[in-house]
């Protein structure tokens, strides 16, 4: 194991750990703010900070991912910073925000995925700041019917108990849970039922997440069935179980498939890198004559196809990646047409 | 994807001289269902100005795939059998650096859904012991998938090739390309 330790991603995980537990220590106000019950969430959220910058850096060492890394921020501070800053914000909104393109994939898979989607961005926007002590409530002093809310320990907002906005605060994870429930249903129906799905998927990357996700959303709503229906006789055995699967997700998100949501914005590299390409030159095949990519793109995969030991290089100094896909399977038919040909007929 | 019924002692052949530019393959490839019913297949005309030769191309599941190799969100992955599938969603960026890479230009980007598709060697048949859609269909041999044996004596003036020469670069692959008797390597530039 220790053979295949990323040094550089070790060091980088373990400043940024260090930040984060520094980030609660101050958030919470020396603890002062932080709620004990959540120690265990604390913990699971904590080693899954540490996973996911470890997995992050090692992912941004590999060449390809490296040069979109390099390029997506060089070409950002080249002086278009506006142009390609309004770019990443109408792609945030319908790529990460709306998912347009997963819409175009399905209506129920794309209903699904938003679904599940912002029930978790939702769940999570509620839960880190409860568990990392940033924010907590109390009862406004003189009153015994109205609640404040604190952020980072100050007072930010106070609301009514029994008012429209406390219901919807005290139950937000109840939503989302149940937003996440729908999403579920649609996304296993597609996997039980897709033949195409059934055949490719695999049980640890695309069942288990979902089945993890409802336990944690199900067990969720348990806490409240149990207080609201069952005068909190149940507590433990909710408790417990919520705290079991919320923390095996913390500490499986870096590893499994829920990585894609940290590594999804990659998408908004790409679009500047896309749009600084279109400003330049675009690359031509010489076989067909037409433009097929920018000639950017074509000289990063040479310099990066080099670096991971391919040589495409010809006789005449050339590369193959100068041809276009249609290219490229023309000079490989007629090179077979070619070699027909010189052994004197043209079947076998 | 772990339970699969895949014959290994059975293999892809292609023969693009054979190809008569029926179409057959892109229509029977559309029923692919890993593929959600689009083809991926590839049927040209090579140089329609001087000729009328047409050309197919499946995916040719490289031995070391540069696709694979190129991609900036580890959405390619090659299984233990060799056969590249196609990208995972959740993974694929919509980059496009697989299309450029492919040497054999298989990889199609879909623009509207962000995505790179590409033959996956209907995984959805193959995993079940069925041959490809499109070996299916064929009705000039063009692509032909089975045994090696049966091949050798089906086309005796033919030996199958998995090594191509892309410039300086040697790629060997899952899927063979009939060649003239004799044969060990195809050099396309």
């Amino acid at each position: 194991m220790l053979s295949t330790l990323n040094l550089r991603a070790l060091i980088v995980a373990s400043l940024a750990t260090l930040l984060l537990i520094a980030a609660v220590i101050i958030g919470s106000r020396n603890l002062q703010n932080f709620d004990g019950a959540l120690i265990a969430y604390l913990f699971g959220s904590v080693f899954a900070w540490f996973g996911l910058v470890y997995r992050y850096t090692v992912w941004l060492q590999r060449p390809p991912t490296r040069l979109y890394w390099r390029r997506g921020w060089q070409f950002f501070f080249s002086g278009r910073m506006f142009g390609h800053g309004w770019a990443l914000v109408k792609h945030a909104f319908t790529d990460l925000g709306a998912q347009s393109f997963i819409r175009k994939r399905g209506l129920a898979r794309w209903s699904g995925h938003m679904l599940m989607a912002w029930g978790c961005v939702i769940a999570f926007a509620v839960t880190f700041p409860l568990t990392f002590g940033w924010i907590h409530f109390t009862l406004a002093s003189g009153t015994i019917d109205t609640y404040v809310a604190h952020v980072f320990g100050f007072a930010l907002f106070s609301f009514p108990l029994n008012s429209f906005v406390a219901a919807n605060i005290f139950h937000v994870l109840n939503w989302s849970s149940v937003m996440i429930i729908v999403g579920i249903g649609l996304m296993m129906r597609r996997r039980l039922t897709d033949a195409g799905q059934i055949a490719i998927q695999t049980f640890e990357g695309d069942i288990l997440p979902l089945l993890l996700l409802a336990a944690i959303a199900v067990t969720g709503l348990g806490l409240t069935w149990d207080y609201e229906f069952m005068q909190g006789r149940a507590h433990q055995f909710m408790g417990i179980t919520h705290a079991i699967v919320v923390i095996l997700f913390l500490l499986w998100m870096p590893f499994g498939k829920f990585f894609h949501i940290f590594q999804r914005p990659a998408q908004l590299g790409v679009a500047i890198y896309r749009r600084e390409g279109a400003l330049g030159p675009q690359a031509v095949c010489r076989h067909t004559k037409d433009e097929f990519a920018t000639q950017l793109h074509v000289d990063d995969l040479k310099a990066v196809t080099r670096e991971l030991g391919y040589d495409f290089t010809r006789a005449d100094g050339s590369s193959h990646l100068d041809l276009s896909p249609q290219g490229k399977r023309a000079a490989l038919a007629k090179a077979h047409l070619a070699a027909r040909k010189e052994s004197g007929t043209y079947f076998g | 994807m772990q339970n699969t019924q895949i014959k290994t002692d059975e293999e892809f052949f292609i023969d693009p001289q054979r190809c008569i530019g029926c179409r057959a393959c892109e229509m029977a490839c559309a029923e692919c269902e890993t593929n959600g019913q689009t083809s991926m297949i590839h049927v040209d005309y090579v140089d329609r100005y001087i000729s009328t030769q047409t050309s197919v191309q499946v995916c040719m599941h490289c031995e070391d795939p540069a696709c694979a190799r190129v991609c900036p969100a580890d959405a390619i992955t090659k299984d233990e059998f060799g056969i590249v599938h196609t990208a995972n969603t959740a993974r694929c960026i919509s980059c496009a650096n697989c299309v450029l890479a492919c040497p054999f230009g298989v990889p199609k980007k879909m623009e509207e859904t962000q995505i790179m598709m590409k033959c996956n060697m209907c995984y959805d048949r193959t995993s079940a012991g069925k041959r490809p859609m499109c070996a299916t269909v064929c009705p000039s041999g063009a692509l032909w998938f089975g045994k090696r044996e049966k091949i050798a004596q089906m086309r005796p003036n033919s030996t199958p090739v998995n090594t191509f020469m892309f410039g300086a670069q040697t790629v060997r692959t899952k899927v063979n390309i009939m060649m003239p008797a004799g044969s060990t390597a195809l050099s396309v530039d």
